[in-house]
């Protein structure tokens, strides 16, 4: 990104890539799938089904990069990586690297990159992903986009164009990294569809060591403590979510919410303003400082619709904005609208829910 | 102890608007703000201060405006303060940006050796997380990022141990120094500054570094000509598709909630099949 | 260690700007306390502003001051349901090289002035609140703030704080503000291109235009509403006192919703879009609810003296204006090596009172009364305006005498001869 607290960027009109040679022998896309003690985050299979898309236009391989403690659960990973599009996977299991640490991962990672020299190179935009992103591209000395919500090839020169949101979403800049290699780019969760898996596809795993050992990494993890799992909403991937903001007027309000959640079988979340009320605990903040949520469906109840919130949910399938304020700026976006208390239609949406769902839901 | 922390003047992005008729961004009266962030970073390393007893350096690379920033720093209570300025960082994205902050520190430890350098989590119109990844590497410091809570600091064993944030938990991690941390927003909240400092921050002077002052000989490391990243399009988001449909006026709320229910069944029959949802 | 200034000044506004900065250009030691963040940063609407008490502190203002449009033509606009009477003053005139009137926006303004107080020497602290005035012997010293450590001395405090002063009241200087000398006003600003701006209202350039309102939009309540054309945007807005708002129970916004709504204004606003909201008092109880303006080692300035012209609309310059004679009267106190006593600071009075500040407000000094005895001015008379243009231009038929034996009849029917002879004579003898 250029200068922003001087002036908005201007653009530098589209480069002409006259590539190094040495840089132009990079070939291939590669895809970090991020796992923390076995779990995979399922940001990693969205990055996978965008990266198809970029390297099938490119005309060259999909890698998933799997780094891990064991074994077995890396060629898991791998395994899974193929039946979301991956061609080969490259895998360094060491104990070492059971937990994350950033001095191992970043070695791991650009040794693979430096040995096998991949023109894109993608991470998620978790907490995992960016602190690793952040030292790896510093590392290798080359461009990194941060939060790209579109990824696209430029058909003029094979070069990355990541787009992202800019000054809190009301603008999008699209960057290009020139003469450096690879292309990194990190992805917010959610912003990218899950492709479909497809069983039985199958691709080439490469195993590679990691050119450390305990003793050489300074920082040790003394301890993890788990979110509990009441506290660890399933938000980023609910397939129906009920929103409330400032508009519940009260804490004690949300009860609403969770009542009409409760019987969606839904995931409840929030505007800023409510989660630094501490009317919702921080997690379940949607938009631009929160998650980016999108869900089948999602009920907005007292939220304005200000862009930062927006960014965060509008690729939701179905949007329903409770507001009383018939000009909120929601309902330039939801796709059903209500002008009204959302206080008073918040239980009769409930009672209604409740009364027309089919047994075979309220049973499960 | 030395603790550098590195702040960037935002502009506020919440009072940021698209002008209605030109379509492009109107910075006009826009307040410039430290990133919300740096505050908690700032807090910290005031904090540690307190504990321990430290010297508190803020350091900002901008334009010469971004002085009220660090005046605002050392109302707060900061030691020194030095912004690093010069036509020649212009255009700097995050690469060319921790290399040039990474000079600059190397240049305060010069001074008096630094034991920690503090950031924000992020920058609310950057918003990359990158720069203090950034920095790390190239002083090669111990990193900690979505640092929570500083738990522990053994000054004379020299090490540090925190609590950061990963996606599914909190690690509760033991490293040495000297280290950077970038910091959580909710971990704490900024003092009020004292009158006396109020003062201070009127009246001292802010250093100004140019590229020499820093020690960076190698000018293709910054600005533009240091940054792999550029700029290509600027546009603003395609417009809304279309307003909401409108349901329910003049309905009482369960008149309301029937309605859209209606409506939800007819326009999307498969998702109301899928959870169930029936004609009553 | 304490700080000890020649004067402290409480407040950004006008009136603390003209202060802090005619007292340091004079080379005292002035410290400006302003609460909010920056000086002017809750200030985003538009105003009004008459060159001529700036050019006596700034004469070279014109230079680089953040102004919108000289206003080069006044209309005065009474409303009624669907229909408004109104009349219009246009002139080249206004055109000069130093126009008289000029529309801003009181944000870069305000940040402006600031800076020129700021380069004449003058210490200026934002985000800190003075919580009340430090007091010796029934002497004023210094003031306390709402920070740590937060005690300040100097030799003179002038309060410039505002509508509404605490501090005064806190210090017992004046009491409670009365519901009917204080009007609420609230405003928009609505944004549209130069180019819109300019056809709409007919101008050129950077030419104004302001349109003065009253009648059925008020409700009835004592008060008008206004529209100013700033470069890109018109300013629009609307005041009853408060006394009137308390009493009718409508809210302020439901105004300006309606006159947002009415066909007079829909066609200057249309496609606009609406960008600031504000909300803030105005002292209105002219001439009589002046408390006192000095003590001992303090002066009160501006909208905190009540320092408002409401008939005109006129408060930025009385504040600019007595800030600077408040200023003027350390300045010469000073000078002579004399201290800031209740005896020494009535110079201040003498001067208010030899400057078009009193001398303005005394002369519409009954106004207030007037106007809460006479409701129909905000009523009646709006509603008997504009059917008697309805009925005149309306071509039915009817002659026109009959047309004017109507027009007479219904103003009659409304109100007694007596009583429409009584008004205006009132009013005459108001703004005489
Ligand atoms: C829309 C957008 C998207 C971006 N995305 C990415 C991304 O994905 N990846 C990435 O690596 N970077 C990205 N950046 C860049 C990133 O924001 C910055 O590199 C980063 O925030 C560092 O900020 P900075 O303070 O150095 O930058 P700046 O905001 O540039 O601050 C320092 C600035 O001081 C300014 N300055 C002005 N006048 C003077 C003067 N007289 N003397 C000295 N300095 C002066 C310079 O312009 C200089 O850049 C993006 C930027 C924008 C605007
Ligand atoms: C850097 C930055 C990051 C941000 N990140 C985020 C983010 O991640 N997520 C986020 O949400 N915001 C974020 N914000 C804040 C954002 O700008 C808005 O302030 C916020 O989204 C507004 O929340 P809200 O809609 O709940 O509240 P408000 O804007 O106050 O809206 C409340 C709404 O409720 C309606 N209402 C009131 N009473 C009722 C009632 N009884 N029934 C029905 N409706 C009612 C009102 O008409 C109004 O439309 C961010 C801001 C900044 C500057
Ligand atoms: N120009 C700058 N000067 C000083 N610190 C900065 C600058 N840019 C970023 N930082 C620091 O790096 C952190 C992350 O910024 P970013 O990578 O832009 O999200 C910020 O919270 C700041 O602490």
């Amino acid at each position: 990104m250029t200068d922003n607290s001087a002036a908005a960027p201007k653009p530098k009109g589209k480069k002409r890539l006259e590539l190094d040679p040495k840089l132009a022998a990079y070939r291939g896309v590669w895809v970090f799938v991020e796992m923390e003690r076995g779990q995979v985050h399922p940001v990693s299979w969205e990055l996978l089904g965008e990266g198809r898309k970029l390297a099938d236009v490119l005309e060259v391989e999909l890698a998933a990069l799997i780094l891990g403690g064991d074994v077995g659960e890396c060629d898991a990973a791998a395994d899974q990586a193929f039946g979301y599009g991956a061609n080969l996977a490259y895998t360094v299991a060491d104990p070492v690297l059971a937990d994350y640490r950033n001095q191992p991962y970043t070695r791991a990672l650009t040794d693979l990159v430096n040995r096998y020299q991949p023109e894109i190179l993608l991470l998620g935009a978790t907490t995992l992903g960016r602190d690793l992103a952040g030292s790896v591209a510093t590392t290798l000395l080359t461009g990194l986009t941060a939060d790209c919500t579109e990824l696209a090839i430029d058909p003029d020169n094979r070069g990355l164009l990541a787009t992202r949101p800019t000054f809190g979403g009301s603008l999008l800049c699209t960057i290009q990294t020139l003469n450096y290699r690879p292309q990194m780019a990190t992805v917010r969760p959610r912003v990218m569809a899950v492709p479909e898996a497809v069983s039985g596809r199958t691709g080439q795993i490469i195993q590679e060591k990691l050119q450390m050992v305990e003793e050489d990494i300074i920082a040790k993890v003394l301890e993890y403590i788990p979110d509990q799992n009441q506290e660890k909403a399933q938000l980023a991937y609910a397939d129906i979510i009920v929103a409330g903001g400032r508009g519940m007027g009260r804490a004690e309000n949300f009860q609403l919410l969770w009542g009409l959640a409760r019987v969606l079988g839904a995931e409840v979340g929030g505007s800023r303003p409510v989660t630094h009320a501490g009317w919702l605990p921080a997690e379940r903040q949607i938009g631009q400082s929160g998650k980016t949520v999108r869900p089948k469906l999602y009920i907005a109840a007292g939220i304005s619709g200000a862009i930062q919130h927006r960014v965060g949910m509008e690729s939701s399938d179905i949007i329903i904005a409770i507001n009383n304020d018939p000009n909120a700026p929601i309902f330039d976006f939801a796709t059903y609208g209500i002008v009204g208390d959302a206080l008073q239609i918040l239980p009769a949406l409930t009672d209604a829910m409740r009364s027309r769902l089919s047994v075979s839901r309220r049973a499960g | 102890m030395h603790i550098v922390v590195c702040i960037k003047q935002v502009p506020d992005s919440a009072q940021i608007r698209v002008h209605p008729v030109t379509n492009t961004i109107m910075r006009q009266g826009v307040p410039a703000i430290i990133n919300p962030f740096d505050l908690a970073a700032i807090e910290e390393a005031l904090q540690l201060k307190d504990r321990y007893g430290a010297r508190v350096t803020v350091l900002t690379m901008g334009p010469p405006q971004a002085e009220a920033a660090l005046r605002k720093a050392i109302a707060y209570g900061a030691d020194d303060v030095v912004l690093l300025t010069d036509r020649a960082f212009a255009g700097a994205d995050t690469l060319a940006t921790s290399f040039a902050l990474a000079q600059a520190i190397r240049k305060l430890g010069e001074e008096e050796a630094v034991d920690l350098v503090m950031t924000g989590k992020q920058t609310i119109d950057g918003d990359t997380a990158q720069v203090g990844p950034g920095i790390a590497k190239r002083l090669d410091l111990q990193l900690l990022t979505y640092v929570s809570e500083i738990t522990d600091l053994d000054l004379s064993a020299g090490k540090i141990t925190v609590q950061r944030r990963s996606e599914g938990g909190v690690q509760v991690i033991k490293t040495r120094l000297p280290a950077l941390i970038t910091m959580l927003e909710s971990s704490n909240t900024i003092r009020f500054a004292s009158m006396p400092n109020m003062f201070r921050a009127e009246r001292q002077v802010v250093p100004q570094w140019n590229r020499d002052r820093a020690g960076i000989e190698d000018a293709s490391k910054i600005g533009l000509k240091g940054s792999p990243t550029v700029v290509s399009k600027i546009f603003t988001p395609r417009p809304s598709s279309q307003r909401a449909k409108m349901v329910g006026a003049d309905l009482d709320a369960t008149g309301v909630a029937n309605a859209v229910l209606d409506v939800l069944s007819s326009d999307h029959p498969r998702f109301a099949r899928e959870i169930g949802l029936v004609t009553p | 260690m304490t700080e000890k200034f020649d004067a402290i000044v409480v407040g950004a506004g006008p009136a603390g700007n003209a202060a802090a900065y005619t007292l340091a250009s004079a080379g005292l030691d002035v410290l400006q306390l302003e609460r909010g963040e920056t000086p002017g940063t809750k200030n985003v609407q538009g105003a009004i502003l008459y060159s001529d008490a700036l050019e006596r502190i700034i004469p070279d203002f014109r230079n680089d001051a953040p102004l919108e449009r000289h206003v080069i033509e006044q209309r005065m606009w009474v409303l009624d349901e669907d229909s408004f009477i109104g009349t219009s003053y246009r002139s080249d005139a206004f055109n000069s090289e130093s126009p008289n009137r000029y529309t801003i926006l009181r944000a870069p303004f305000d940040k402006w002035f600031s800076e020129k107080v700021r380069a004449a020497g003058a210490l200026v602290i934002c985000e800190t609140t003075v919580t009340e005035l430090l007091q010796e012997n029934g002497r004023v010293v210094g003031v306390r703030t709402d920070r740590e450590d937060g005690d300040i001395y100097a030799d003179v405090v002038i309060l410039a704080d505002g509508v509404n002063s605490l501090l005064a009241k806190k210090a017992g200087f004046h009491g409670e503000l009365d519901p009917k000398n204080v009007a609420l006003a609230v405003k928009e600003i609505h944004f549209l291109s130069e180019e819109i701006i300019q056809s709409r209202f007919n101008i050129k350039g950077n030419e104004g235009v302001v349109i003065e309102i009253a009648g059925a939009v008020t409700h009835g309540m004592v008060g008008t509403a206004f529209l100013y054309t700033n470069r890109e945007s018109i300013t629009l807005g609307i005041g009853c006192l408060l006394s009137d708002f308390k009493k009718s129970g409508v809210a302020p916004y439901t105004l300006l919703e309606e006159l947002k709504n009415h066909p007079a204004i829909i066609p200057l606003i249309e496609g606009g879009e609406m960008k600031e909201y504000a909300a803030h008092l105005i002292p209105e109880g002219g001439y009589k609810a002046v408390p006192r303006l000095y003590g001992e080692g303090w002066m009160i300035a501006g909208d905190s003296a009540g320092l408002v012209n409401a008939v005109h609309r006129e408060g930025s310059n009385l504040a600019m204006t007595s800030g600077r004679l408040a200023a003027e009267t350390v300045i010469s106190l000073k000078g002579k090596g004399l201290p800031c006593t209740q005896a020494n600071l009535g110079i201040y009075k003498a001067a208010l009172d030899g400057s078009f500040v009193m001398k303005d407000l005394k002369k519409y000094r009954q106004l207030p009364e007037i106007l809460h005895g006479n409701p129909h001015f905000f009523s009646v008379y709006p509603q008997l305006l504009n059917r008697a243009a309805h009925t005149m231009l309306t071509v039915d038929g009817e002659d026109k005498h009959s047309k004017e034996k109507t027009v007479r009849n219904s103003f009659v029917e409304h109100r007694s001869l007596f009583g429409l002879v009584g008004d205006a004579f009132r009013m005459w003898r108001a703004t005489r």
